[in-house]
């Protein structure tokens, strides 16, 4: 096993790796198939849908114009013309709120993971390229971080700094971080094996320089497959915590709150409860096939890639 | 192998000190006065009672003092009491264990019932229809929020059987029928996750079994196929499994406490959520070092079974 593994295989590889059964057989055919792999139906599939939600984040409100928090309508209506999506417990049009929905969960992902990416990455680097007593300091503390089961530790944190979304995004942040320094602690320390590293050295280059030069463009490829399953993570962490009433807080529309509020109403009403969760499903569904995609595409010396820190 | 087994234990030592240290900080270092927002603006001007207040906290003192006394009380099996009735805290969770027990283990016996046959048939019928939806299930399976599967079935049971579980827990011994109606859509509900990711895993690691020498040399010399998979094969894919399993149990602990609350079960996590909304920070301090513990002696376990089912890691 990799140095890439860590203890929770959330998605396994798929079997023994397709690519390099014939390496070695270099034919014109094979030249020919060298986009082959970039016709992936699963990560075409989740590129679509993350293309979609991306763009109904966006652009969405301009084209479904009804208020979010506007009670426009009678309560609790099932789907129609009117109200594609029906009709919520104060007279909201959920449509309206799922696209609100889709743009609270977009910020969420992104800025948690950013979060983590800046946190993770320095000490990944950090640890990977200085090595010795800092090595082993940093690392103890990830793994550390790793014996915390990483819904408990979101909770505990996202609660006592104050139930709010700003809150939740540093919560699901600190708890992806360590998955990220271990990725690219691994990959840095891969790098770092290669003769071209010692031999930029030997010509006197710098630290930075080594860093910016060869160490980063060689671990780019796990972090793109790293980002894209960790929006995935972020955004189920988020409606979870929503749904716990520790992220973002009603009025407000979020897919987690919606399905928490939903809850109440369940016999009268399920389209309630039916709508936010299947938005949830659908974009974390779209950001796994995307990154199970790239991964084939990008890195299939990945393996099975790190995840569920915050799932779950 | 003894050797083996020790190494590991020792090893465990440190982090769970360190577990211990994290969550000590991680209660104090939050903003906000604990005492201030415990006990309201009436004692905020008197330092006297704001003394007494951080004195029955056990927040008197420094931080090496203040995590001595709890750690302390810890191994002793002291985590002091709730703030909301004074019930000591280990009575909480110790009554709040056994719930999570049984619906953890309930989840995970689904999970490894259905997902490792399903992924026996992946592998053995590798890309032919089954197999490809397997992988699409199982995709889905690990993106479907658990909070929503526990809603949806509520609304499939009481729509179709027009059956709901009963809201109020009763123990096993109790009555088991009644305990179990209680927890069977609750155990479907985390399972799935679970369940997901042991047919991927199964799938993979009979893939790379099936493609091995010995295999080929099994079928070679005559052994039916049936026999080379359920005999050679399977025995391998069964290691991940295990390792999958032990993992689950740490983070399923915890992360069962939405569909606890969804099913008005009073296990751990729907404890922690309470005391959490309640300022109750001995209870969040000690539910989170209990599920922490478990999770670290889940993993510990894994890595010994491991040891124990295949050979060459505790010789190492």
């Amino acid at each position: 096993m990799s140095d890439f593994n860590n203890e929770s295989p959330v998605l396994a590889p798929e079997g023994p790796s397709e690519i390099g059964k014939d390496a070695w057989v270099y034919t014109p055919a094979r030249r020919a198939g060298r986009f082959a792999k970039w016709r992936n139906p699963i990560g075409i599939a989740g590129a679509a849908i993350v293309g979609f939600n991306v763009l109904l984040a966006l652009f969405g409100r301009f084209v479904w114009t009804t208020d979010p928090n506007e009670l426009v309508a009678i309560r609790l209506q099932p789907p129609s013309w009117a109200h594609p999506m029906g009709t919520d417990e104060l007279g909201r049009d959920t449509l309206a709120r799922i696209i609100h929905g889709a743009q609270v969960s977009l910020q969420v992902g992104m800025i948690s993971v950013s979060i983590a990416f800046v946190l993770g990455v320095t000490l990944g680097l950090l640890a990977g390229f200085f090595g010795g007593w800092l090595d082993s300091l940093l690392m103890r503390f990830v793994d550390l971080m790793f014996a915390l089961p990483g819904l408990v530790l979101a909770i505990v944190i996202a609660g006592m700094l104050g139930p709010n979304r700003r809150n939740a995004m540093i919560a699901i942040g600190i708890v992806i971080a360590p998955a990220f320094a271990r990725v690219v602690r691994g990959a840095v320390l891969e790098v770092m094996g290669f003769p071209f590293v010692e031999s930029s050295r030997a010509l006197g280059a710098s630290h930075l320089r080594i860093i910016v030069r060869h160490v980063f463009p060689n671990i780019v490829a796990p972090l793109i497959v790293l980002v894209t399953v960790y929006l995935s993570t972020a955004i189920l962490s988020e409606a979870a915590l929503s749904f716990l009433g520790l992220g973002t807080q009603p009025p407000e529309a979020s897919w987690g709150g919606m399905l928490n509020s939903a809850r109440s109403y369940l016999d009268i009403d399920p389209w309630l409860s039916i709508f936010p969760g299947l938005a949830i499903m659908v974009v974390v569904l779209g950001f796994n096939f995307l990154g199970d995609g790239l991964r084939d595409i990008l890195d299939p010396r990945l393996g099975p890639h790190v995840a569920g820190a915050g799932k779950k | 192998m003894g050797g083996y087994v020790l190494k590991r234990i020792l090893v465990t030592i440190p982090t769970l000190f360190g577990i211990s240290v994290v969550i000590f900080f991680m209660v104090r270092l939050l903003p906000g006065d604990i005492v201030a927002v415990l006990s309201g603006a009436d004692i905020g001007n008197d330092p006297e009672l704001v003394a007494q207040a951080r004195e029955n906290l056990g927040l008197n003192g420094s931080y090496p003092e203040q995590y001595w006394r709890w750690i302390s009380g810890v191994v002793q099996g002291d985590l002091g009491d709730s703030l909301r009735n004074t019930q000591p805290v280990s009575e909480v969770l110790l009554n709040a264990l056994p719930i999570t027990f049984e619906l953890v283990f309930l989840g995970l016996l689904i999970a490894v019932v259905v997902g490792l046959p399903l992924g026996v048939l992946s592998a053995v019928k590798r890309d032919s229809r089954h197999d490809y939806a397997a992988r699409v299930g199982g995709l889905i399976g690990v993106s479907i929020p658990n909070f929503w599967l526990a809603t949806l079935l509520l609304l499939f049971t009481s729509r179709v059987f027009g059956w709901v579980p009963p809201l109020t827990y009763v123990p096993f011994y109790e009555d088991p029928i009644e305990n179990l109606s209680q927890f069977i859509l609750p155990a479907i509900a985390i399972s799935v996750f679970t369940l997901a990711i042991v047919m991927r895993m199964v799938r993979a690691t009979m893939l790379e079994v099936l493609g091995q020498d010995y295999v080929r040399t099994a079928r070679a010399k005559g052994v039916r196929r049936k026999v080379v998979i359920s005999r050679h094969a399977l025995r391998n894919a069964l290691i991940p499994v295990v390792t999958v399993v032990g993992f689950e149990v740490g983070i399923l602990m915890g992360g069962s406490a939405i569909v606890e609350i969804i099913f008005g079960l009073p296990g751990v996590g729907n404890t922690l959520i309470n005391a959490i909304f309640n300022r109750d920070y001995p209870v969040v301090q000690g539910a989170t070092l209990l599920l922490a513990f478990i999770f670290i002696f889940a993993n510990l376990l894994v890595d010994l079974l491991y040891g124990v089912l295949d050979p060459r890691i505790s010789q190492e």
